[in-house]
């Protein structure tokens, strides 16, 4: 049998009754997960696992695969609505999402998420089917140097996003850095700026610091300003669906968050917030609407939701090839495999071309499902926002504290909860962006990281960063990107650009 | 949330349980006090209300009841081993009917660390409560200068261990483990060595290789990833010169030819693997990346005594060890007071070698 046909057969499968209600269920429970910050996909499959045990090896993984999906899709809701993302790959939809609902567009905000994660998880879904073994042997390409050259070429593109004070970006940027290098470095196995608080050994965790700066800091913001607050919000200004204008607009956005998110997941040190980065950071490039990023661009939210599915497919592509879980959902599939006795790997596609090609299609099932369920959802979500705003806030704040604490039950967890909300706070009061301080905190780690592996297995010698052809690509590519706006700017035409960089928050 | 509705359904049934039997003898006092209500406000509303937070009340003081029979805490992220065996003592305790309600409890961070700490001082002479631990823990123990240690807690059992595998990508130069060692002996830092994280078993395992070899510990290039699959990629990519990790990890990469099996850590060659032992190489080093259980600190001898009965029932039965041989887990179970001296035995040797790695002062 060819590739086609296994595909046919598994999509037979997937579409019995009883495989699609299995479908049904896990969609609906990774949404519902994902929409609650703290409890991520990785958690509710393990709570899961021991039900499955008594179903079918195909009937489980379909489950797996809805939620999986579902949990993906569920984190944009909370961002574009309330400003609180419940996944760390979510944060990046909060900045331009959450200003398009607060201007009455959050309708087609969740609709270009929903139908961009749909047609970024159908591409994806069939890239792994068909060019899995091929995009893997480019991953393995990529060792610490490659990684780090893809880190600064991340550093470079998303501090386009810093807003037009570059000293305000940067210094943001640094408070992320620092944040980031609290607790035990990986490399070394010992502890940093963690003052002997056993809390502080495992780092700060991404989505506390998000939730804490986005939500709680901008609950602090309004709740501040009192009966001066200049911006209403508007549940519904126009359409709930999308115009015309916003398929012209997001159309393309989707397929290029795709092309980023895709193979960036399928690296197994590559993330899925970096794809969603990376894709926010080219569209705003590339947008003929500059002036409305920062104020609420679609393109904005339609890139990066679409990376952001693309790349959960793209994840299952070291999983099933390599037997390699890169994310904590895939590490528990992976124990989900196993109790059927099958072992991952370069050998599965050969021995059990029935369950992988059943997955891949219940993957493409639990895609259609998410956009049947969710569309006519929008309507109601959008309701959402009609709640007076001190409801509202107070419900955000609990919201997000229940979710931090369904996470992580610790006294200490939610004492930096308020704390990071004091500070996001201050920084909106003297106008510095928000959003560097979680980019440092992400990538902060994975470039030095990288970097030290790197010059580790060189023996210090630092001329193996551009030892290979693929580093030296990303590194003059990011080069590029720093150096041309500047001769732009220097060329008196600094006025445009300005207006490119506006402040994001 | 099916798992967790079921275990809630079994909790609120239990609850119910204990719920009927104080209902009873709330009730008539109850009673008495509706009716001393009825008087006082014919309308029935606080009645009503007292009603409502008497049975608030009931619901309070049967909450206790709500505990399961056995909380394990799995001191480690959803989907690592320490939750994976958590999770399968749960089920087998389960379905054996050793306990009819388990729940995991999952307290991520630092090597084990946290939830060991956080075991030692909220768990204290609850004989309900076990934790999860292994050989891993030791090591974080020691270089995370943790103030609670094994000491603090009382072990019960070694449950599962798996050996330590040294492979290198098929494009490798080196054929045999012998030409491994003899690059290391003679450039140390030229020999990269991709393994989980820093202080822990794959790190200490490649420290005692190098010692055995006649080579300083402190001079070996270590490369620590968040875990074996992470170094897994950089094994097949060739970034670095050799990878080490349970056999597990490997298992499929080596079945399908594009990793080749070196050495395995075992005291002798182990059964259906095509390797040969470290030992057979001329160098003494044997290490095993062993998972445990632990009962809380201050229980009574009695206390003590029936949840070594309750291990010993759960790996003795059918279903654990069908759980073991799904998940590829070695049945390393010791009890007593042999695993007490086995324990003291790897604290003090990991101590040593730590210390010679540099890791530790």
């Amino acid at each position: 049998m060819n590739t086609f046909e296994f595909l046919m057969q598994g999509l037979l499968v997937a579409a019995q009754p009883m495989n699609l209600l299995y479908a049904l269920i896990g969609v609906t429970l990774g949404t519902a997960v994902g929409v609650l910050p703290g409890i991520g996909p990785a958690l509710t499959v393990a709570l899961l696992l021991p039900v499955t045990y008594k179903l079918d090896p195909a009937g489980s993984l379909i489950m797996f695969a809805g939620i999986y999906y579902g949990g993906m899709y569920g984190g944009s809701t909370t961002s574009i609505l309330l400003n609180t993302p419940g996944e760390s790959a979510s944060i990046v939809t909060a900045l331009e999402g959450n200003k398009m609902a607060r201007a009455g567009r959050g309708g087609p905000a969740l609709a270009t998420a929903a139908i961009g994660s749909f047609v970024a998880g159908l591409i994806a879904t069939l890239a792994l089917a068909f060019v899995a073994p091929f995009i893997v042997k480019v991953a393995l390409v990529f060792g610490p140097r490659e990684y780090f050259a893809l880190m600064v070429l991340a550093f470079v593109t998303v501090s386009s996003a810093f807003g037009d004070s570059t000293l305000r970006g940067l210094t943001s940027l640094f408070v992320g850095l620092t944040l980031a290098m609290i607790g035990i470095d990986q490399l070394s196995g010992q502890a940093r700026l963690s003052f002997g608080i056993p809390d502080l050994l495992d780092g700060i965790e991404v989505t506390t610091l998000a939730v804490a700066m986005f939500a709680i800091g901008e609950t602090l913001y309004i709740a501040a300003q009192g009966d001066r607050g200049p911006d209403k919000v508007e549940a519904v200004k126009g359409s709930v669906w999308m115009n015309a204008a916003d398929w012209a607009r997001s159309w393309k956005p989707w397929l290029r968050g795709t092309a980023i998110g895709f193979p960036i997941g399928a690296m197994p040190a590559g993330g899925a917030e970096i794809g969603t980065f990376l894709s926010y950071a080219a569209e705003k490039r590339m947008t003929k609407h500059p002036e409305e990023f920062g104020n609420g661009a679609i393109e904005g939210v339609a890139g990066p939701e679409a990376a952001n599915n693309a790349s959960a497919a793209g994840t299952l592509v070291p999983l099933l090839t390599l037997g390699l879980p890169t994310t904590a959902t895939a590490a528990i599939m992976l124990a989900g495999f196993q109790q059927y006795g099958l072992q991952p790997g370069p050998l599965l596609f050969a021995t059990n071309p029935q369950l992988v090609w059943g997955l891949i299609a219940s993957l493409l099932i639990a895609n259609l499902m998410l956009l049947v369920l969710n569309l006519p959802l929008i309507g109601l979500w959008v309701k959402l926002l009609t709640i007076p705003r001190p409801w509202l806030y107070a419900g955000i704040l609990l919201f997000a504290t229940l979710g931090t604490i369904g996470a992580n039950p610790s006294v200490f967890e939610l004492g930096m909860l308020l704390a990071f909300g004091l500070l996001g706070y201050v920084m909106r009061i003297f106008g510095y962006p928000i959003a560097p301080v979680v980019v440092g905190l992400i990538l902060g780690p994975l470039a030095e990281q990288q970097l030290r592996r790197a010059l580790a297995i060189s023996q210090g010698d630092i001329t193996t960063l551009v030892a290979s052809p693929v580093a030296v690509a990303l590194l003059l590519i990011a080069a590029a990107a720093l150096i041309i706006p500047l001769v732009l700017r220097a060329r008196g035409r600094g006025l445009v650009l300005s207006q490119l960089a506006a402040s994001e928050d | 949330m099916e798992a967790g509705d079921k275990d809630r359904e079994e909790t609120v049934e239990s609850a119910q349980g204990a719920l009927g039997l104080r209902a009873k003898a709330i009730l008539p006092s109850l009673n008495v006090q509706r009716r001393a209500a009825e008087e006082a406000a014919p309308d029935g509303g606080p009645a009503l209300k007292q009603f409502f937070l008497a049975s608030i009340l009931a619901g309070a003081m049967a909450l206790p009841a709500l505990a399961a029979d056995y909380k394990i805490i799995a001191p480690a992220n959803p989907g690592g081993g320490w939750d994976q065996t958590a999770r399968t003592i749960q089920t087998v305790m389960q379905a054996e009917g050793i306990s009819s309600n388990v729940q995991v409890v999952n307290v991520p961070g630092a090597g084990g660390t946290i939830g060991l700490a956080q075991f030692a001082s909220q768990d204290k002479g609850n004989p309900g409560s076990l934790i999860v631990g292994g050989y891993v823990m030791v090591g974080a123990i020691l270089t995370n200068k943790s103030p609670v240690t094994l000491k603090d807690v009382t072990p019960i059992a070694r449950l599962t261990g798996e050996y330590e595998a040294i492979v290198v990508p098929a494009s490798s130069p080196f054929q045999t483990f012998g030409d491994l060692v003899e690059a290391l002996k003679k450039d140390p830092g030229a020999v990269s060595w991709a393994g989980g994280s820093a202080g822990g078993t794959d790190h200490i395992a490649v420290g005692l290789i190098a010692k055995a070899a006649g080579v300083d510990p402190k001079k070996i290039n270590y490369i620590a990833y968040s875990g074996g699959g992470e170094a897994l990629a950089a094994i097949l990519g060739a970034q670095v010169s050799a990878g080490i990790s349970g056999y597990g990890e490997f298992e499929s990469q080596v079945k399908a030819g594009t990793l080749r099996l070196l050495a395995v850590s075992s005291e002798e060659r182990l059964e259906g693997i095509d390797a040969p032992t470290i030992k057979e190489s001329g160098l003494d080093v044997v290490v095993q990346n062993w998972r445990m259980i632990a009962a809380a600190p201050g229980l009574s001898d009695e206390q003590k005594a029936a949840v070594n009965a309750d291990i010993e029932k759960l790996v003795k039965s059918a279903s654990w060890q069908e759980q073991l041989k799904t998940k590829g887990w070695q049945d390393t179970y010791l009890a007593g007071n042999a695993f007490d001296e086995q324990l003291a035995q790897d604290v003090s040797a990991t101590e040593g070698i730590l210390k010679e790695i540099g890791l530790v002062e």
